[in-house]
């Protein structure tokens, strides 16, 4: 049953828009929490996410990605910057945290720590929409049809609990618990990375399915770039916390700007000869958190960097059509030997 | 392109009989364990004998006696013997047992409501209302239990109330660690944070999704507390700062029957085997409750 | 390493202070007068007043506190008013005969509860960890004055061995250490250290069965160590955690000894505090509460540095 979403701003409205989103954790010291360093997961990042796409994020362990999705999830407060709903702000009196929540849900990785084990499948489904208010057996009974929905006949699952499953069928309670608040973007973080390969097929194309069905947005968080790249329509790349380059999958993955993202890709291991590359994907282990490099926080294991990219920190410039990288070789007249040469002030 | 249908064998794998609940695997565990068994049917047997000490006992826990004081075991009229005011110790015993029961159990009872109150709402909400309220409990965890025991009852006088109330108080902070420590663990499990982010307040997530994964293990805890709490109880009355004479509990005939056990030893020792028998059958049942929920599913 | 012990000694300090301030409200929870003890009852209201004032009772609550808790960082805790002596010389006469008891009792159990725990730990499942097992939680389970009041009825009513009450020939508070006054203590601390030998029974075993269920204990033992190696090598890993145990029972059992002490009349502070409590001598009572707690707290403090100093492993912020 496909869902009529609450339009407010309108198709070229993005559904999500995040500007400087900084989150930053205090490492133990203290007594009372007062950190002796600071670890900087998410570092003033800017993104958005546009309505009925799905946006891949990529990136080493560590770069900030789960951490972006629990903020963006509000399960962590955020410290700085701005999240807009198709245009509200988050927590105003257009848009209050509680309609949030029911408009954005999330899939875990852990399928079975995502469930309460004390609860049955239908009763843990139906939690949320009663939260909202929908009275108890309208509730079961959407919880049933979803559970059909994402291939779980409800007769045999609906008063199972989570141990009696697999872990692909787990992920797919997972997947109809979070429609069942007839949401209008999910974050997946990881949701496929913990199963067989062949099960994560199937949980795949039923999400896809289950997107043009129902007009949802995904935010498709993963470190596996094959699936990434089969399941996106944009990608963004995270290092350090912070957003080094973004844009159209394909694109990306063919053409890539930025120098991590390319030393990601040749490190994907690949049947294609033209594919396979001379040079070591990536030096070095990546620097602590804690103390990132000055400048361009990729600049230490960067077989292009120069003296300029210890100094200046890059923004995301453009690239091509659609698509932006933070690397200073992009923006004419940065400083680096590979940029283009700025372009002289028209006189006169 | 129905996913639906085409569910491979792969993912077919669901027991066709439904598998038994939690607790009913935890009883099934706890029947076949004798020792347990044993401790549960001696613990029924002294609580059927203070629920029924009417019937079962032969006298007069109050009736006393000068000329008949400090018989031996076997005496016509008294087969336990009798205590220092002639009263039947047989009689006193099963009496007894409801006093010291209630006084055993109470304390933990309440501190067990308390208890898990204060710890899940502090796991739950973390930060700095968890700290307030778990370094306030850390003062009481400072004293050792005897001690605060003695020093809140010594402090609020004699009498059954207040030696109820000091030892809730005593039991309140270790139950409310470990009902903060479950809580805090659980708290952190996806489902929990699944649950927030569906919107639920925490009230609901609290009653919905922690209070039953958490009040288990909480309460094989507190029972094994019981145990402490009898032999605490009537050390109080031990001591003179519990039950008052003439009330027939076990610590407090042990207290009057001091001087005795120059004139009749065993007679005067029989109070204290009692407590031992309880105390013990408390801590065998415990111990097989705990291992019967240890086993992982 | 250096900074984590001043932390934690540092962290202690509101513990202290919140524990010497639940001592005062405690004693000042009791109804009734507390003078009622030292007043006849036909004293006149100018020598009521003038008591009073002495004993500092007619100012408020919290300048009493802080007024005590001044003194006694000083080492004066007042005067007792039932004796009229200075609390802290009652107190440590009483600390000194219970650490006595207490320190040979610790020892007695620490022994014994390494031994049947070891052994039950080691032959796991057997006929002899039952026995050892069985013979633990009975030393927890039993309720320790009563126990007390039975060995006295054995060893000392029927079969006069040893004498039943007090700490010394006569009734005398002073002590030697010579077989005399050894004998007034060897029922009381055999009686105390049942509790101890339970709990260190328990938690050496399962350390012991813990530690040989690894895996790298086979290891070692298919590379060729001998018995006496693997057994050396058990020890070594449990001490550090057997040691606190017994580091926590000591402390327990100098706060709780009063039940024990009651039996046996040893002049300890549990002895004290009896007194302390049916006298309403309410200096006394609050002068010895708080000293016993701050041993506790002090005690478990110095265990968990030296846990945290001897075992790597523990490395807790």
């Amino acid at each position: 049953m496909p869902v009529v979403t609450e339009e407010r701003g309108g198709p070229a409205q993005p559904l999500l828009s995040i500007r400087g989103l900084t989150k930053t954790f205090s490492i133990s010291g203290g007594m009372f929490g007062s950190g002796a360093a600071q670890l900087r997961a998410v570092d003033r990042i800017d993104f958005d996410v546009l309505k009925g796409e799905t946006l891949g994020v990529v990136g080493e362990s560590g770069c900030g990605k789960s951490t972006t999705a629990r903020v963006l999830m509000q399960l962590i407060a955020k410290d700085d910057g701005e999240i807009l709903f198709d245009g509200e702000r988050v927590g105003s009196s257009a848009l209050k945290l509680k309609e949030y929540r029911r408009q954005v849900q999330m899939v875990f990785q852990d399928s079975y720590s995502s469930l309460n084990p004390r609860l049955t499948i239908e009763a843990s489904i139906a939690f949320g929409p009663q939260v909202h208010g929908v009275p108890r057996a309208q509730a079961v009974a959407r919880a049933r049809s979803l559970l059909a929905r994402v291939g779980l006949e409800p007769g045999r699952f609906a008063e199972r609990y989570p141990h009696e499953l697999s872990g692909g069928q787990r992920q797919r309670v997972n997947i109809a618990r979070a429609l069942a608040l007839e949401p209008r973007l999910i974050i997946l973080d990881e949701a496929v990375s913990a199963l067989d390969k062949s099960v994560e097929a199937q949980v795949l194309n039923l999400l896809l399915d289950l997107k043009e069905e129902f007009g949802l947005t995904y935010v498709f968080i993963s470190h596996d770039l094959g699936v990434v790249r089969f399941v996106s329509d944009r990608v963004m790349v995270m290092y350090l916390g912070q957003v080094v380059e973004i844009g159209e999958a394909d694109t990306l993955f063919e053409r890539p700007l930025h120098p991590y993202t390319a030393a990601l890709l040749s490190s994907m291991p690949s049947l294609d000869p033209d594919r396979r590359t001379e040079e070591a994907p990536l030096a070095g282990d990546p620097p602590s958190p804690i103390h990132p490099p000055p400048g361009c926080r990729f600049h230490t294991r960067c077989s292009f960097a120069e003296p300029i990219c210890a100094e200046r920190e890059p923004a995301l410039y453009d690239g091509g059509p659609l698509q932006r990288a933070a690397c200073l070789m992009l923006p004419p007249g940065s400083g680096h030997s590979r940029a283009p040469a700025s372009m002289e002030p028209a006189h006169g | 392109m129905a996913v639906g249908a085409e569910v491979p064998a792969l993912d077919a794998t669901v027991p066709t009989t439904p598998v038994a609940g939690y607790w009913t695997s935890v009883w099934r565990r706890l029947r076949r364990d004798p020792v347990a068994i044993a401790a549960a049917l001696v613990l029924i047997a002294i609580v059927l004998m203070a629920i029924f000490a009417p019937y079962v006992a032969p006298a007069d826990p109050y009736r006393s006696s000068m000329l008949r004081r400090l018989r031996p075991m076997g005496t016509p009229g008294f087969p336990l013997g009798s205590d220092e005011l002639g009263r039947d110790m047989l009689t006193r015993l099963i009496y007894g047992a409801r006093l010291s029961l209630f006084m055993g159990v109470t304390p933990v009872v309440l501190a067990f409501g308390i208890g898990s109150a204060i710890g899940i709402f502090a796991g739950y909400l973390g930060g700095r209302i968890n700290t307030l309220v778990m370094r306030t409990i850390d003062v009481f965890y400072a004293f050792p239990s005897v001690l605060l025991a003695v020093a809140l009852s010594g402090a609020l006088g004699a009498g059954l109330g207040n030696a109820m109330l000091s030892l809730t108080i005593v039991f309140i902070p270790p139950i409310a660690r470990v009902a903060e420590a479950v809580t805090t663990q659980m708290r952190s499990r996806d489902f929990v944070e699944a649950a927030r982010a569906s919107g639920a307040g925490a009230l609901t997530i609290i009653r919905v999704h922690i209070l039953g994964n958490v009040l288990g293990p909480i309460f094989v805890y507190a029972t094994s507390l019981i145990s402490v709490s009898m032999i605490l109880a009537s050390g109080l009355s031990f001591l003179g700062l519990g039950t008052r004479p003439p009330d027939p509990e076990w610590g407090l005939m042990l207290n009057t029957l001091r001087t005795a056990i120059y004139v009749q030893p065993w007679v005067a020792a029989l109070p204290g085997l009692m407590i031992f028998i309880t105390s013990i059958s408390f801590n065998m049942l415990s111990d097989g409750l705990r291992s019967a929920m240890d086993v992982k599913q | 390493m250096f900074l984590t012990l001043v932390r934690r000694v540092v962290y202690t300090i509101p513990i202290l202070f919140g524990v010497s301030l639940v001592c005062f409200a405690l004693v000042h929870i009791a109804p009734g007068d507390p003078l009622s003890s030292v007043l006849p009852p036909d004293a006149s209201v100018d020598l009521q007043r003038m008591l009073r004032t002495i004993y500092g009772f007619d100012r408020s609550y919290p300048e009493q506190f802080g007024l005590w808790l001044w003194r006694a960082v000083q080492g004066d805790l007042g005067t007792s008013i039932a004796s009229g002596r200075p609390v802290t010389l009652e107190v440590m006469k009483a600390v000194a005969n219970t650490l006595r008891l207490a320190v040979v009792a610790t020892a007695i159990g620490f022994f014994f509860g390494s031994l049947f725990g070891f052994v039950a730990g080691y032959f796991r499942d057997s006929l002899v960890d039952k026995a050892a097992s069985g013979l633990a939680v009975l030393g927890v389970s039993v309720p320790h004055y009563w126990l007390g009041m039975v060995l006295v009825i054995v060893f000392s009513s029927q079969l006069g061995w040893l004498p039943a009450t007090g700490a010394g020939p006569g009734g005398s508070d002073e002590w030697a250490w010579d077989w005399e006054h050894f004998s007034h203590m060897l029922l009381p601390a055999l009686t105390m250290s049942v509790i101890p030998m339970g709990i260190v029974a328990r938690t050496v075993r399962a350390l012991v069965a813990d530690i040989l269920s690894q895996d790298f204990v086979t290891g070692l033992r298919a590379k060729g160590l001998t018995e006496v190696g693997v057994f050396r090598h058990v020890v070594k890993n449990a001490a550090p955690t057997a040691l606190a145990v017994m580091g926590l029972q000591l402390g327990y059992l100098l706060g709780g000894s009063i039940l024990i002490e009651t039996v046996f009349s040893w002049p300890g502070t549990g002895f004290l505090l009896n007194s302390a409590i049916f006298q309403r001598d309410l200096p006394l009572l609050q002068g010895t509460i708080l000293v016993l707690a701050l041993f506790f707290v002090v005690l478990n403090l110095a265990v968990d540095v030296l846990q945290s100093a001897l075992d790597p492993r523990v490395q807790r912020s």
